[in-house]
This record gives C-alpha cells, structure tokens and sequence, in this order.
C-alpha cells in the first residue's frame, strides 16, 4: 500500500532566516499513530503546519493521500484533521456553532447526527450551546478535537493533545485516539510525554534542530536500543561483587543490599539463567528479583545528546 | 482526484459557512447593529434636519434635510463596511482560530466571497434601515431605486474588500483604528455628505475631486434626486477603479500569503 503521507526534502526557512527544517524525508503508513518526538523548538509544529497548509514549504513537497499539499490543496486539505498545538477560539460563539461551521468549512453537508455523536464522544453534548469562553481549557481543547474530527478526516493530526490536560482527560484521549485508528484512521502525533509514545504509537520519529534522526517501529526501538537490567534484592548485604560473577556485567548498590545485572536481551550474552545460576553456586541468597526496561524516554535523551 | 472533487471546483459548502458564521454573529449583536447607527441618524436629522436645515435654503430644489440623506447612508454604509470586514478577518488572526481556514479545503477567492460578502450583507441591510429611519423625518421620492440599489450594492462591497485588506494589514488594534480614523472619516465628511460641492470656493472644489468618496456619494444622490455634482458615469468610474485597485491587492495578498502563512 502506497504511503498516506510522503514527505520529501521538505525544507523551511523563516522569514528571520532561521532554519527551522533542513530536508526531511518521511513516510507516514496508512492507518498506523507516528509519534514525532523531539525537545522544544525542533520543528514538530512546523512540520506540521507544513502539511496542513498553514505554513509555505521553502523547499521539498509534501503528498498527502498521493496529492500535493500546495498544488492539489483541495484534494490534499480535505482528507486531513487539525488539532494546532495552540488553544483558540471565538470566546462568544457556541460549541456547536464552532463544529457546524467547521464541518462546513471543510465542504461537508451537514449531519447532525454525526455532529452529535463526536460531542458526545468527547463528553461535550452537554455543552453544546456554552460560549467557548465558558468552558474550561480542557474542554476548549476537546472542543479543538470535534472540530478537527467534524469533517471525518482520514488522516488526523494531534499537535501536543495532551498538553495541560489532566491525567483523566488524557486516558480518554488515548482511548479516542485508538478507537480512531481502529476506524482506520491515520494519526500523527507530538508530544513531550514519552510514555503517551510508548503507550500509543506503532512508530516514532525523532526530530532535533530540524533533522529527522530516527525513525522506527516503537517494539524494534525498544528492542534495539532498550537494555534491560535485573536487579537482586540480596539476603545477606555484601561488600564487593563476587569473583564469580566477574564475567557478566554486574554491580553492587551503594548499601550492598542489591546487585544490579544489565544486560541487552538481542546480544549473545549469557543472561539471566546463568547468572542464577552461578549465584547458587557461589551460595548467595536472595529475597526478591526485579525486571525493568530503559523507558523510551531514557532512549530519547540519549539520542538527543548523541546527536551533533 | 475523484469524479466528486473534480465537479466541486467551487465550495459552495465553505463560502456559505463562513458567511451563515459571520451573519449568526450580526443577529447576536444585533442590538448594537441596528441601534446604534438609527440613533445617530436620528440625531443627524434633528440638529441638521430640522434645527439647522431650516435655516438653510433648498440646494438644487431639493430640502436640505432631504439633500443629506444618501450622504448620510453612505456615510455609515462606508464606515460599517470597513469596520465590519476588517474586524471579521483581523479577529481569527488575533485569536489565532484563522488556522482552520488556512488548512481548510478552500481558495482565497472563497474565503474573500464569504468574509466580504458577510460584510456587505450587514451594511447593505443597516443603509436600508437608515433609509428608513430617514424616511420618518424628512420626505423625498428615490428617482432611480434600481440604481440607489446598485450603488448600495457596489459601495458595500467595494469598501467591504477595503476593510478586509485593513483587517490582514493590520497586526494590531491600534492599526485596525487608524486607517478608518485618519483617513476615512476626514474624507467621508469632506466627501459632499452634507453640502453640494459646488457650494465650495473653486480652489476646494478642486482638492475635493481627489476624494473618492466625493464619487460615491454624487453618485448615490444622483439616484435619489436626479442631479449630481459629477456626473454618473464618472462616479460609477471611479467606483469601478477603486473596486479593481482592491480587488489587485486581494490578489495580490493571497498570491503571496502576506500577513496570512509565514
Ligand atoms: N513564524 C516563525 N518565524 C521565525 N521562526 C519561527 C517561526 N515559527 C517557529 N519558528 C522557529 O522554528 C523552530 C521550530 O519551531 P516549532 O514550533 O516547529 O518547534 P516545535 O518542535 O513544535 O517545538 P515545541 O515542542 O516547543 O512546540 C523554533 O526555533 C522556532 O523559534
Ligand atoms: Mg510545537
């Protein structure tokens, strides 16, 4: 299946002179959540921005579902959803003013009943006819979210959804986001919250200083690069690590009441079962094990750094 | 692009959002919309009408209070126009919602149809109700209704485009004021409103000739009482040029994105 998004050379020059993207290639696969990770100022919203039109590409093109973003506009435009990192709205107009006009916008005949279904979905219907500038910025952010979703975009994107959004909010919007994809939606996601990646996407990106420098599936990139460490909760407290145990990467806590093994599950080393049981040989007891993966945030601050 | 996307080459869907958007926003402030500028025609017509005009003679034989009426409709007519459409797009900018037409499906010509167009609904209705309003004070009889309508029509709209291109000029309030404040009141009162320009000494009514809406409101006078300071054709002209220097702008603007996409 061809790509639901292809973006190549897409290059970005303010009007300062900042460079804000230097050549991105990137393929976005129908139906799946990308999640675009990268520190404050890397060029997430640009990119973004870029594709739904709201910001001119200096250099590169953008094909959305096999049509130009700039070219073929309309074609491209109408199969794509927005939610813009910023919070906005009319403060006088209604919630369902907001989505009439908005599904309208987009060229849609009205249906209020599917109008009704996506409030409802959000736990808006109840706000239907509040001014925007009484509710709260959760639900502004929500209402931001039935707009986008007013004209049934095949393609979605959620810049930072969960920014300010308090820890209920955000497992509904988790939950929104996959019955979507379930739908056969596409999303395409930023945030700062790197759990909320490791939580939903199929696939991450990570771009720093306007350079895409990774993209992988999330389970090979956990894989690859998430080393996995077990940690021993000793009987007996101990006062160096074991002459025994020299072969296998092991360390002992500060207080000696634990060894703590790291080891890379993909690489040929010996592992856990030797390691037990080389500790029974040596005769050392112990209360409890623990397993644990680096969390892809520990990933992607290393990544981060790594990079020039 | 499918068979649909191709017969849909004009979003009629989206010019029509934006324009039931803005006139649901009218009927919200209706109060203010309607009220205010019948008061103040009102008071026109009681210091100027009736207090003042009494004193002044017939201008062409027709009664001063009769003779300031298509000035002062157009007077609001102009003024209503640029604030209405200049406010209409400057405030999606300011708060930031004008992301959704940005990414939204639509051309610049659609948008500019459903902004302006809104616009000039709203003023072309409020010169009707002044029209009205008048009609309580003073008597008079419209010579060429079909041409009044035409230039209610063309003024609206003409100056609708205007105010719209203030409204993406404009990157603050002080801005949005300043034109309207600087220019277009000074010219709309020394524009013939309130006194035929041929009553002015030579040397004026020459610098009078550069002031559009001198046009406008000879023109629109015309349609009323059959005489003019300039004659029709040349103020429907001057209409017209105004009309295509705004509409070049317009173009110009969304060919480059100014003030719109970075
Ligand atoms: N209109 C603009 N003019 C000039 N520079 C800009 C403009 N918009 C963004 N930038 C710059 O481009 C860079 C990328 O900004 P962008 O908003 O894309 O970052 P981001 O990855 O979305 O960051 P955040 O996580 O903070 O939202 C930043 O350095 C920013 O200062
Ligand atoms: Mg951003």
């Amino acid at each position: 299946m061809p790509p639901i998004i292809s973006i190549c050379n897409l290059t970005k020059t303010y009007a300062s002179g900042f460079q804000a993207l230097k050549g991105i290639n990137l393929e976005i696969h129908s139906g799946e959540i990308f999640a675009l990770l990268g520190p404050n100022g890397a060029g997430k919203t640009t990119l973004i921005n870029i594709v739904c039109g709201i910001v001119n590409p200096t250099g590169g093109f953008v094909l959305a579902d096999g049509h130009d973003v700039v070219r073929d506009y309309r074609a491209a435009r109408s199969r794509i959803g927005l939610v813009p990192q910023e919070l906005s709205s009319n403060a006088f107009d209604t919630v369902w003013a907001g989505v009439t006009f908005s599904r309208g916008l987009f060229g849609k005949p009205a249906d209020k009943p599917y109008l009704e279904k996506v409030l409802k979905d959000l736990s808006l219907w109840d706000k239907k006819n509040s001014p925007m500038m009484t509710l709260s910025g959760g639900m502004k952010r929500r209402v931001m979210i039935a707009k986008a979703l007013s004209h049934e975009p095949q393609i979605l994107f959620l810049d930072e959804p969960t920014a300010g959004v308090d820890v209920e909010l955000r497992r509904d919007m988790w939950e929104m986001v996959r019955s979507l994809r379930a739908r056969g939606v596409t999303i395409i996601l930023t945030t700062h919250y790197i759990e909320e990646a490791e939580q939903m996407a199929d696939r991450i990106g990570v771009i720093n200083k306007g350079e895409l420098i990774l993209v992988e599936e999330k389970s090979a990139l956990m894989k690859k690069l998430g080393k996995k460490q077990l940690t021993v909760q000793l009987q007996h407290a101990l006062t160096s690590v074991p002459a025994g145990l020299a072969g296998h990467q092991v360390e002992l806590s500060a207080d000696g009441e634990e060894l703590i093994y790291t080891f890379d599950p993909r690489s040929g080393e010996k592992g856990i079962a030797s390691l037990m049981k080389q500790l029974s040989e040596l005769g050392i007891e112990f209360k409890d094990l623990q397993t644990n993966q680096s969390s892809l945030e520990e990933i992607f601050v290393s990544l981060v750094r790594a990079a020039p | 692009m499918s068979a649909q996307e191709k017969r849909n080459v004009v979003a009629f869907e989206a010019i029509r959002a934006i324009y039931f958007f803005e006139m649901a926003r009218f009927r919200r402030t209706l109060l203010q919309s309607i009220v205010s500028p019948v008061l103040s025609t009102s008071l026109y017509f009681v210091v100027f009408g009736a207090a003042i005009g009494s004193r002044i003679a017939a201008i062409d034989g027709v009664s001063y209070g009769a003779f300031i009426v298509p000035g002062l409709i157009m007077l609001s007519v102009l003024t209503q126009s640029i604030s209405n459409a200049s406010f209409a797009i400057f405030f999606p900018k300011f708060s930031g919602t004008i992301y959704e037409i940005l990414s939204a499906p639509v051309s610049y010509i659609e948008v500019v149809v459903g902004y302006v167009g809104a616009a000039a609904s709203k003023s072309i209705l409020l010169g009707l109700i002044i029209l009205a309003t008048a009609r309580l004070f003073v008597t008079f009889d419209i010579a060429h209704p079909v041409w009044m309508l035409s230039f209610l029509v063309l003024t609206a709209a003409t100056f609708s485009l205007f105010g719209f291109i203030i409204g993406i000029w404009a990157d603050g309030f002080e801005k949005l004021q300043l034109v309207p404040l600087l220019i277009i009141t000074p010219l709309t009162f020394l524009g013939g409103s309130f006194y035929s320009i041929d009553m002015l000494p030579p040397f004026w009514r020459t610098v009078t000739l550069f002031n559009p809406v001198v046009y406008l409101v000879s023109g629109f006078r015309w349609s009323f009482f059959g005489r003019s300071d300039v004659s029709v054709g040349l103020s429907l002209a001057m209409t017209g040029v105004f009309l295509f220097i705004c509409l070049a702008v317009i173009w110009w603007i969304f060919r480059t994105g100014y003030r719109l996409r970075t």
